[in-house]
């Protein structure tokens, strides 16, 4: 069994954010990610971010992961990093965690604390012959282009038009696929606008109050029928359009992977504008579990920029709880709360602004 | 037209949107009730893609809010293992 002080899921922007606050107060940590390489979502972004300076804004997520990364090489014994392992539950009786590398090797793993920045799992919609070969989440079409450069097909349709759907359509497009058309349910766009600018300017359509109604073809992806909806999510008859596609991607939203917090008995809240259900928590990120923190999508569906900053102050917090003496604990963790705001401001983020007021308690969870 | 009876739900186990919702209406109103009897959410991805799909299906069916439906218990592990891979297991 190994021992660690803190124990991350996740080896995205928020566990790697996580893990560099954490080293650097003085804490030992085991990163635990799933994925052949550290990075998460970061090493498949290969378009610039928005955000702060802070974070990075202007620089292409995957070097972003690098920046993170080359960070983290200065921890010397501080920092492990296990990759290629899925960390498969907790055991809350004896606060032992399982974890199994590749299909092969189980090992268990006791911290004392955990920073659970496990992210988000891809949603899908129930339409006729949604399990084809050729449908896939938008994500999972973005790993396999700009991670592993395998073309997913050579017409596509993208069902959603929030950030992730107009990001993959342009780097589709990018890739040599023709994306026929972008269909969004709401009334309008929902991802930034320069975002949507650049995908029409080459000529890809935008359908708003749109909708797919149903997957055609036989052994694999065909074609689509779209179809306009009203005000309340209803189809409106004689409006379907056929659209000629091998594929079909899903951006219809992500909802926090949270298992873990789940089995460790965590307060949970369902805020839809959270992306679901999601772990209550203080401002130190501390879940209502004493030993449990959680950052990034795994607390509530955002951006990378906040993610990391949430990384940061359950990096830091994580550290502190152990006792580590960290001079300047209060300066910077009201340096994190500032940024965080300020990335939360505008008119992109109201929901966010909506939803984590249900989430957050306003006093910290006093753990004895 | 029925359409129910091509649309997928749970992919891992091959359960379809016309089997939950006629489960839904002889009375099995909760993911862990159609789980047992569909085996809905547990295969290899462990209700990740069914999950909410059941939930809303149970939700507009009863005229229940989401947050009113129970979310089922979320055992470890999470991801299938390998009774052999568990036995060979250093740590016990």
């Amino acid at each position: 069994m190994k021992e660690t002080e803190i124990l991350i899921v996740g080896g995205g922007p928020a566990g790697l954010s996580a893990a560099i606050e954490a080293v650097k107060a003085g804490a030992k940590v085991l990163l635990i990610d799933d994925g052949l390489k550290l990075g998460g979502q970061l090493i498949k972004q290969t378009h610039k971010f928005f955000g702060s300076k802070e974070e990075y804004a202007g620089t292409r997520g995957f070097k972003i992961a690098e920046i993170l990364l080359s960070e983290l090489e200065k921890s010397g014994d501080r920092f492990e990093a296990i990759t290629n392992t899925t960390v498969t539950g907790y055991y809350a009786d004896d606060g032992v965690f399982g974890a199994l590398t590749g299909e092969e090797k189980y090992f268990k793993v006791k911290p004392k604390k955990t920073i659970v920045a496990t992210g988000a799992y891809e949603r899908t919609i129930p339409v006729p012959n949604c399990d084809l070969p050729g449908v896939y989440g938008a994500g999972a079409v973005q790993t396999l282009m700009n991670v592993y450069g395998v073309k997913p097909g050579e017409r596509a349709l993208m069902v959603g038009a929030g950030n992730i759907g107009l990001i993959v359509s342009y780097q589709l497009a990018q890739a040599g696929v023709k994306v026929q058309a972008v269909v969004e349910a709401m009334p309008k766009i929902g991802g930034y606008w320069v975002h949507a600018s650049k995908i029409r300017r080459i000529g890809i359509p935008i359908y708003t109050s749109h909708t797919i109604k149903e997957i055609h073809g036989k052994e694999y992806v065909e074609g689509a029928t779209i179809v306009q909806v009203n005000e309340r999510w209803e189809p409106v008859e004689g409006t379907e359009k056929h659209i000629e596609a091998d594929l079909i991607c899903l951006a219809v939203g992500l909802s926090p992977l949270i298992e873990l917090l789940w089995q460790a008995g965590c307060e949970m809240r369902y805020i839809p504008e959270l992306g679901g259900y999601v772990p209550v928590r203080d401002r130190e990120m501390r879940t209502s579990h004493p030993d449990f923190y959680v950052a990034g999508d795994a607390a509530a569906i955002e951006e990378a920029s906040t993610a990391m900053i949430e990384g940061k102050i359950a990096g830091l917090c994580a550290a502190k709880s152990l006792g580590y003496d960290i001079p300047d604990f209060e300066e910077k963790f009201n340096a994190f709360w500032e940024q965080l705001d300020s990335l939360r401001k505008g008119p992109v983020t109201e929901k966010i602004r909506q939803g984590l007021p249900k989430a957050i308690v306003g006093e910290a969870y006093r753990h004895a | 037209m029925n359409k129910e009876k091509d649309v997928i739900i749970c992919r891992c186990e091959d359960v379809t949107l016309e089997e939950i919702r006629e489960l839904i209406k002889r009375g099995y109103t909760t993911v862990d009730e159609i789980k047992r009897i569909t085996r809905a959410g547990m295969g290899p991805c462990q209700g990740r893609t069914c999950r909410d799909l059941i939930i809303r299906e149970i939700a507009r069916l009863t005229g229940k809010r989401v947050e009113e439906i129970p979310m089922p218990t979320f055992r470890p592990p999470i991801k299938p293992i390998k009774l052999g891979v568990l036995a060979e297991s250093e740590d016990d």
